[in-house]
C-alpha cells in the first residue's frame, strides 16, 4: 500500500468496509464439502429445525428440573428481605447479619451457567430488580470485585427500567469519573432509587413486575463459582459489606461445586459470623442426565437416533470425563449435525409425511445409494427373485418399498420404547441389577445385540419367575400404566392382553381362598405318615420322595398364572427389542460414526502430535515419506529428524551430538556420502534448519533449556509413548 | 458513673448520655476525653486504641464523637483499597464532595495534603478535627510513608487535627524501621464476667422483664464464658437460645422468678449450642427451626460440615487418588507399588531418617504432573487415552480446592501440584471406584 506520506513511519490502514470478506452463511458452510449436495438445502433445513426443537425442549426440561430449588431460593429471599422490615427482638438481634444462599451444585460448573441465569432472571422478575453475578476470574482483587459489582447493580437497573435510563447513565458517568468506587456510592444510589420509587406515581411502578416490597427490594450478590474466588477478597469484601448492612439490605448467593465445608475453609470466624447460612442442594447431575436422556433420546418423538457406540461415547464422556449435561447436549448436536451433513439419506430423517414425501423426490443417485445399504442388501435377499430383480431394476417401485419401509421403521420405534420402558420396569428392583439400574444401561444393551440372547436378560428372566405377587403385581401395573398413553395397535393389543393377566391375578385371591385347604392337605399328610416311622433308613427315604414329590408337584394356580405372564412379557421383548441394526433403511435415521464424535469431543493433542512428528506420512500423504513401522525417512522435515533423534537420547541432551547426528541424517538425504570431507563441516543452512527444528521442538513443549549444563537441553516428556 | 466523664468544655448532659451508652468503658473515656482536651483546644496529633476483638473501640470512639457532635471522620481501612478512596473519604467528611472532587486520579500523599491546606485555609477548624481509622493494622501493608505521615498530619497540614488508630495489634508491630512520630498508646482491656453480665443485659427482650432477661445471661454465661468471652459470640448466642428459655413460661409451667426450673429447662440445649459455638454450622434462622423440630425429628436438618461428600466424574476421582499417592509417597517407593516385579523392600531397610516420621503428620508434598500421571495410568483399571479432558480436569481439581498447583503458572515448565484433600475424604472417594488406597500408602504399610 502506499501513501502520500514523504516521511518514513508506520502508517495503520483500517480495512475499508467494502473489502471485507462476505461471512458465509451457516447454509454455505454446510453445503461445503458434503455428501450428496444436490438436497443439501432439505437436509440443512430439518437439521435445523430439529435442532431447534432439541433445544427449547431440553431448556424447557432444564427449567422443570430447576424449578424446586430455584422456588426455595426465591422463598428465602422474600423471607430474608420480608424479617428485615419486621421490628420483633429476634430479627433486631440478627440484623447485623447478611443473610446467604449456599447453593451447592456439583462439579459440573459448565451447566451451572444456566442456573445461575435463570436464577438470576427469576429474581429480577418477582423479588428485586437488584441482583448482580460475579464470577472468580474477574475478580481478581478486591476493588476488581467491587466495581463488578456496582457495575452490574446499576446496569441492571438501565435495563429494567427504561424511564429512568438518564437519571442512572448520570450516576454512571459520575462513577467513571471518580474512578474509585466504593459501597457509600451505592449505598446513595440505592437510597436516591427507594426514595424516588416511593415519591414516585405508583401508575409507573405497577407496569413492572409485582414485587413484594417495592420499598426495600433486597439487594442480591450471586457468587457463581466461590471455591475459585481469592478467600482474602471475599473475606474483604464481606468485612465491607456488613459496615453497610444496616443502610443496604444486602444478600449474598455462594454457588458451590464441591460441598458446603468450603466455606468454612475459605472464612474465618470473624467473617463467616456475619453472615447467616441456609444450605440449598440442587439436583444430581446424574438424576439430571437421567431425565435429559429419558425426554430427548428414549423417545420416537425425535427421528434422530444415536447408535450404541455413539450412545457409549457420549455417556462415557459424561461419566469419565465432565458430568455436564451441557456437554452430553452439545455431543448430541454435533452427532445430528455429522448425522445430516455426511448422509445424503438423511432427507428422509423427519417427520412422516415429509419423509414420505421426501422418498418421492429421490433422485436415481439416492435410490442407488439405498441399494447398496447393507440392512437394504440383507432385506432383498430375503425377496423372491422376481421381487429382487424388480428392486434393482424399477426405481419408482423402490421408491413405493421405501415409503412402505420408512412407515416399519416408525412403527418399530413406537413399540420399541415402550416395551424397553416395561423391561426396565420389571427387571429394575431385582436384586444386583442384572440388566443396569438406569433405563439408560439396558437401552444400550438392546442397541448392541438381540438382548434375550444376552446371558444376563436369562438370569433376570430367572429372578422374576420367583418374584413374588405383590410385587410382581406392582410392576405389571406399573407396566400397564407405561402402555397407556401409546397409540400403536400392537401396543394396544398388549395393554389389553397385559389388563386381562392383571384381572387373573387379582381373580387369584378370591380363588386361592377355595383352593387353600387342599394344598395344605397334601403337605401335612405325608408329615403324618412320618411320625410313625422310626427307622433312619426309612426316615431318609420317606424324605427323598417328599421332596421329590414337592419338586413334580402340580404347580399353583399363581405360579402358572406367573409364568404366563413373563412369557408374555418375553414374547414382547422378543418382538420388539430387537437391535435397530436389524431393521431395514435404519442408516437412515441412526447415527453410527462413534470415531468422528470422540475425535470432536474427547481430542488427543499430543497424540496427534507424537503421531505427526513420528509418521509424517500419516497427515503429509507424501509418498517418499511411507516407511517402516518406527523409522522415519531421511527426507522427512526437520523437525521430524530431529524428533526421532531426540527420542534416542536421556533427560539431558548434548546440542552438538544431536547437530552432528542431524546434518549426518539429512546429508545422506541429499545423496552425499557421509564420509566425503566437505560433509564434515556443517553447513550454515543445515545449522540454521537444525536450530529452527530444535526451537519448535521447544515451543511444543518437547524439551526446555536448563542451567544445569551448558550446550545441554533437558527433555519435558518421559519416554516417546 | 458519670462522676468520671466529667470534663469543662462539654455539657453535662451530653456527657451523661455518652456515659450511659457506653457501660463499662467510662474510664477508657474518661481518659480519652481528657487527651482530647475541649473541642477548641489543639490536641495530640495522633492516638492508638488497642484491645481484643469486640472490646468496645469502635463504639466508644463512635458514640463520643457523635454525642459530642465533634467534626470527625470515620474511614475502615479495609473498605480503603486504595489511597485515593481513604484521601476522599476524608474530605468529604470534613470539607463536602467539591473538596473530595478536586482529588486528582491517583492521588499521592502530597496531592491529599495540598487540597486539604487549601480547603482549612477557607475553612479553618474551630474544633479539633478527628480522624478515626478503623482495622489499622491494614495501614502496614499500603505505601511506606502513609502511616508515618499521618502519625504527624496535625504538622503536615497545620491544621488541628487529630488521627486516632484502632487495632487489635499492639504498636510494637506498627513501628516502622525508619522510626516516625510516636502516637499516645491507650489500651482497652477485655471485659470482665461482671461487666459481660452487665453488657449483655441491656438489650432485653422487650416483653419480660429486666431482671427476667439478666438471669437468663447470668445462665448463658456460666455455660460459655468458660469457652468463649466474645461479646458478639455471646450476644450471638444469647440472641439464639432465648426463645427456647422462654418456652415453660409461655405454656405457663413455670413463674419468672423460679430460675432453678428454667435452668433444669435450658441447660441440654444450651450443651449443644456449646458444640458448634463459633462454628455457625447452621443459620440463626435455621437453628430456631431446628429447635422447634426438636421434638418431632431431630437431625433432619444437618450443619454445614456434615455435608463432605463430593460427587465427581469417574477419572476425576482417579487423578485425586493419583494425586493423593504422590503428595504422600516418597517418590522413590513408586516403584514397590506400581511396578509388577519390584522385588522385595524391606520397609526399615529403605527408610531414609528424615521418611521415618509419618508423612501424614508433614502434610502433602509437591509432586510434578508427570508423576501424577504416570501414578494415575498405573492404577486406573483401563486403558486411558490422553485426552485433552483428563489434562482439564487436572485444572478444575484446582478450581475446586482439591488440588493445588504450587509452582508457577507455566504449564510448559513442568507444573507442580499439591494434594489438599483429607485422608477420611480420599478413603471415601477410593471407596466409591473399590480402590484400596490403604494398601497404596507407604505410612501404612
Amino acid at each position: 500500500m502506499t501513501t502520500t506520506s514523504v516521511s518514513k513511519g508506520c502508517f495503520v490502514f483500517k480495512p475499508s468496509a467494502k473489502k471485507k470478506k462476505k461471512t458465509l452463511s451457516l447454509e454455505d458452510h454446510f453445503t461445503n464439502g458434503c455428501e450428496g449436495a444436490d438436497n443439501s438445502e432439505i437436509r440443512f433445513k430439518l437439521c435445523q429445525d430439529l435442532w431447534h426443537k432439541i433445544r427449547a425442549d431440553t431448556e424447557v426440561l432444564q427449567d422443570e428440573l430447576n424449578r424446586k430449588i430455584l422456588d426455595s431460593l426465591l422463598d428465602f429471599t422474600r423471607k430474608c428481605s420480608s424479617t428485615r422490615q419486621h421490628s420483633d427482638w429476634a430479627s433486631q438481634m440478627r440484623a447485623s447479619e447478611i443473610p446467604t444462599a449456599a447453593l451447592v451444585l456439583g462439579v459440573n460448573v459448565p451447566d451451572h451457567d444456566m442456573t445461575f441465569q435463570s436464577l438470576s432472571e427469576l429474581l429480577q422478575q418477582s423479588v428485586t430488580p437488584h441482583v448482580a453475578s460475579v464470577q472468580a476470574k474477574e475478580c481478581g482483587a478486591l476493588k476488581h470485585l467491587m466495581k463488578r459489582v456496582l457495575e452490574r447493580l446499576m446496569d441492571t437497573v438501565v435495563t429494567v427500567d427504561d424511564e429512568e435510563e438518564e437519571e442512572t447513565e448520570q450516576t454512571s458517568t459520575q462513577l467513571h469519573k471518580s474512578v474509585h468506587c466504593s459501597l457509600s456510592t451505592l449505598c446513595d444510589w440505592y437510597n436516591a432509587k427507594t426514595m424516588k420509587s416511593k415519591t414516585g406515581t405508583p401508575g409507573k411502578k405497577r407496569s413492572s413486575p409485582v414485587r413484594d416490597d417495592p420499598q426495600q427490594p433486597p439487594v442480591v450478590i450471586i457468587f457463581k463459582d466461590l471455591e475459585a474466588f481469592n478467600p482474602k477478597v471475599l473475606q474483604d469484601f464481606i468485612l465491607i459489606c456488613s459496615r453497610y448492612v444496616e443502610r443496604l439490605p444486602l444478600m449474598f448467593i455462594f454457588g458451590i461445586a464441591t460441598s458446603p465445608s468450603t466455606i468454612q475453609h475459605m472464612l474465618p470466624h470473624s467473617v463467616s459470623s456475619l453472615l447467616c447460612i441456609e444450605l440449598f442442594q440442587s439436583l444430581s447431575c446424574t438424576q439430571h442426565l437421567a431425565t435429559v436422556i429419558d425426554k430427548l433420546i428414549l423417545t420416537p418423538q425425535f427421528p434422530f437416533k444415536l447408535n450404541g457406540k455413539v450412545m457409549q461415547v457420549l455417556m462415557s464422556i459424561f461419566l469419565y470425563h465432565d458430568f455436564s449435561v451441557r456437554n452430553f447436549i452439545k455431543g448430541v448436536q454435533l452427532a445430528l449435525l455429522e448425522h445430516f451433513h455426511s448422509q445424503p439419506l438423511s432427507v428422509l430423517c423427519c417427520k412422516k409425511k415429509e419423509a414420505l414425501l421426501n422418498v418421492m423426490q429421490l433422485s436415481h443417485h439416492d435410490l442407488e445409494s439405498i441399494r447398496h445399504l447393507l440392512s437394504f442388501r440383507r432385506y432383498v435377499e430375503k425377496q423372491e427373485p422376481q421381487e429382487q430383480l424388480n428392486l434393482f431394476r424399477d426405481d419408482t417401485h423402490l421408491k413405493e418399498v421405501c415409503q412402505k419401509l420408512i412407515k416399519d421403521l416408525r412403527k418399530y420405534h413406537k413399540n420399541y420404547y415402550p416395551v424397553l420402558r416395561c423391561l426396565h420396569t420389571l427387571t429394575s428392583s431385582l436384586p444386583r441389577y442384572p440388566l443396569g439400574k438406569q433405563v439408560r444401561e439396558l437401552h444400550l444393551i438392546c442397541l448392541e445385540k438381540n438382548v434375550w440372547e444376552n446371558e444376563d436378560y436369562q438370569t433376570a428372566m430367572k429372578l422374576l419367575k420367583m418374584l413374588a405377587k405383590d410385587e410382581l403385581i406392582a410392576s405389571l401395573q406399573r407396566c400397564v400404566e407405561i402402555l397407556q398413553p401409546v397409540k400403536s395397535k400392537k401396543m394396544k393389543k398388549a395393554l389389553v392382553e397385559l389388563e386381562e393377566l392383571l384381572a387373573k391375578f387379582k381373580q387369584l385371591d378370591t380363588v386361592a381362598a377355595e383352593t387353600l385347604p387342599c394344598v395344605e392337605d397334601c403337605i401335612t399328610s405325608p408329615v403324618k405318615n412320618l411320625q410313625k416311622k422310626t427307622d433312619l433308613f426309612q426316615l431318609q427315604k420317606t424324605l427323598l420322595e417328599m421332596n421329590e414329590s414337592r419338586r413334580a408337584k402340580k404347580l399353583s394356580p399363581f405360579e402358572v398364572l406367573r409364568n404366563e405372564a413373563l412369557e408374555f412379557i418375553d414374547g414382547l421383548v422378543k418382538s420388539h427389542l430387537s437391535p435397530p441394526e436389524s431393521q431395514t433403511l435404519n442408516e437412515v435415521c441412526y447415527y453410527s460414526s462413534s470415531a468422528t464424535v470422540r475425535r470432536h469431543l474427547n481430542a488427543t493433542p499430543r497424540t496427534s502430535i507424537q503421531a505427526a512428528l513420528s509418521s509424517p506420512y500419516y497427515y503429509l500423504q507424501n509418498e517418499s515419506l511411507k516407511t517402516e513401522d518406527g523409522t522415519v525417512s531421511n527426507a522427512a522435515p526437520d523437525i521430524c529428524i530431529a524428533y526421532k533423534l531426540h527420542l534416542e537420547c536421556g533427560r539431558l541432551i548434548n546440542l552438538y551430538d544431536w547437530l552432528e547426528a542431524y546434518a549426518t541424517v539429512v546429508s545422506a538425504a541429499e545423496g552425499n556420502n557421509p564420509d566425503s570431507d566437505n560433509v564434515r563441516k556443517v553447513e550454515e543452512v543445515k545449522h540454521a534448519r537444525f536450530i529452527q527444528a530444535v526451537s519448535e521442538l521447544e515451543f511444543l513443549g518437547f524439551i526446555k533449556s536448563t542451567k544445569q549444563k551448558t550446550d545441554h537441553v533437558a527433555r519435558l516428556t518421559w519416554g516417546g509413548c | 458513673m458519670a462522676a468520671l466523664l466529667q470534663h469543662a468544655g462539654y455539657e453535662e448532659e451530653r456527657l451523661l448520655r455518652v456515659a450511659q451508652q457506653m457501660p463499662c468503658r467510662e474510664v477508657q473515656a474518661g481518659m480519652l476525653l481528657s487527651l482530647m482536651g475541649q473541642p477548641q483546644q489543639y490536641s495530640y496529633p495522633s492516638i492508638f486504641i488497642y484491645g481484643h476483638r469486640a472490646s468496645g473501640k469502635s463504639h466508644v470512639m463512635h458514640v463520643l464523637l457523635k454525642e459530642l457532635e465533634l467534626p470527625h471522620a470515620t474511614v475502615s481501612c479495609v473498605e480503603c483499597v486504595s489511597v485515593a478512596l481513604l484521601f476522599e473519604q476524608v474530605l468529604l467528611s470534613f470539607f463536602g464532595c467539591d473538596a473530595a472532587s478536586l482529588l486528582p486520579r491517583s492521588p499521592s500523599l502530597s496531592d491529599f495534603v495540598r487540597i486539604y491546606r487549601q480547603q482549612c485555609s477557607q475553612s479553618p477548624a474551630k474544633q479539633t478535627r478527628y480522624i478515626v481509622m478503623e482495622k489499622a493494622e491494614l495501614l502496614r501493608d499500603t505505601d511506606a510513608n502513609l502511616l508515618p505521615a499521618l502519625l504527624r498530619l496535625q504538622e503536615l497540614v497545620e491544621d488541628n487535627v487529630t488521627i486516632i488508630l484502632l487495632s487489635e495489634i499492639v504498636w510494637d508491630k506498627f513501628r516502622p524501621n525508619t522510626g516516625c512520630f510516636e502516637p499516645l498508646l491507650l489500651h482497652f482491656p477485655d471485659y470482665s464476667k461482671g461487666e459481660l453480665q452487665q453488657i449483655l443485659s441491656q438489650d432485653r427482650h422487650p416483653s419480660y422483664t429486666a431482671e427476667f432477661y439478666s438471669s437468663y445471661i447470668n445462665i448463658l454465661l456460666g455455660v460459655f464464658y468458660s469457652v468463649c468471652r466474645d461479646l458478639r459470640e455471646l450476644r450471638h448466642l444469647a440472641a439464639l437460645n432465648f426463645s427456647k428459655f422462654c418456652e415453660p413460661l409461655a405454656e405457663g409451667k413455670v413463674k419468672e422468678t423460679d430460675t432453678h426450673k428454667l435452668w433444669r429447662n435450658i441447660e441440654p440445649h444450651l450443651k449443644k449450642a456449646m458444640q458448634t459455638v463459633y462454628l455457625r454450622e447452621v443459620s440463626s434462622l435455621q437453628w430456631e427451626q431446628m429447635q422447634q423440630m426438636e421434638e418431632k425429628e431431630s437431625g433432619a436438618l444437618r450443619g454445614l460440615s456434615a455435608h463432605t461428600h463430593v460427587e465427581l466424574p469417574y477419572y476425576s476421582k482417579f487423578l485425586l487418588i493419583a494425586a493423593y499417592l504422590a503428595s504422600y509417597n516418597p517418590a522413590r517407593t513408586d516403584k514397590r507399588f506400581f511396578l509388577k516385579h519390584h522385588g522385595k523392600i524391606k520397609k526399615t531397610n529403605f527408610l531414609k531418617k528424615n521418611e521415618k516420621t509419618s508423612n501424614h503428620l508433614l502434610g502433602p508434598k509437591p509432586f510434578p504432573l508427570d508423576r501424577l500421571l504416570a501414578i494415575f495410568y498405573s492404577v486406573v483399571d483401563n486403558r486411558v487415552a490422553p485426552t485433552a479432558s483428563i489434562f482439564s480436569q487436572i485444572s478444575s481439581l484446582v478450581t475446586l480446592q482439591l488440588l493445588t498447583q504450587v509452582s508457577h503458572d507455566d504449564q510448559l515448565d513442568a507444573p507442580k501440584y499439591k494434594c489438599a484433600v483429607s485422608m477420611d475424604f480420599i478413603c471415601a472417594i477410593s471407596r466409591t471406584v473399590n480402590f484400596d488406597i490403604v494398601k497404596y500408602l507407604y505410612d501404612f504399610l
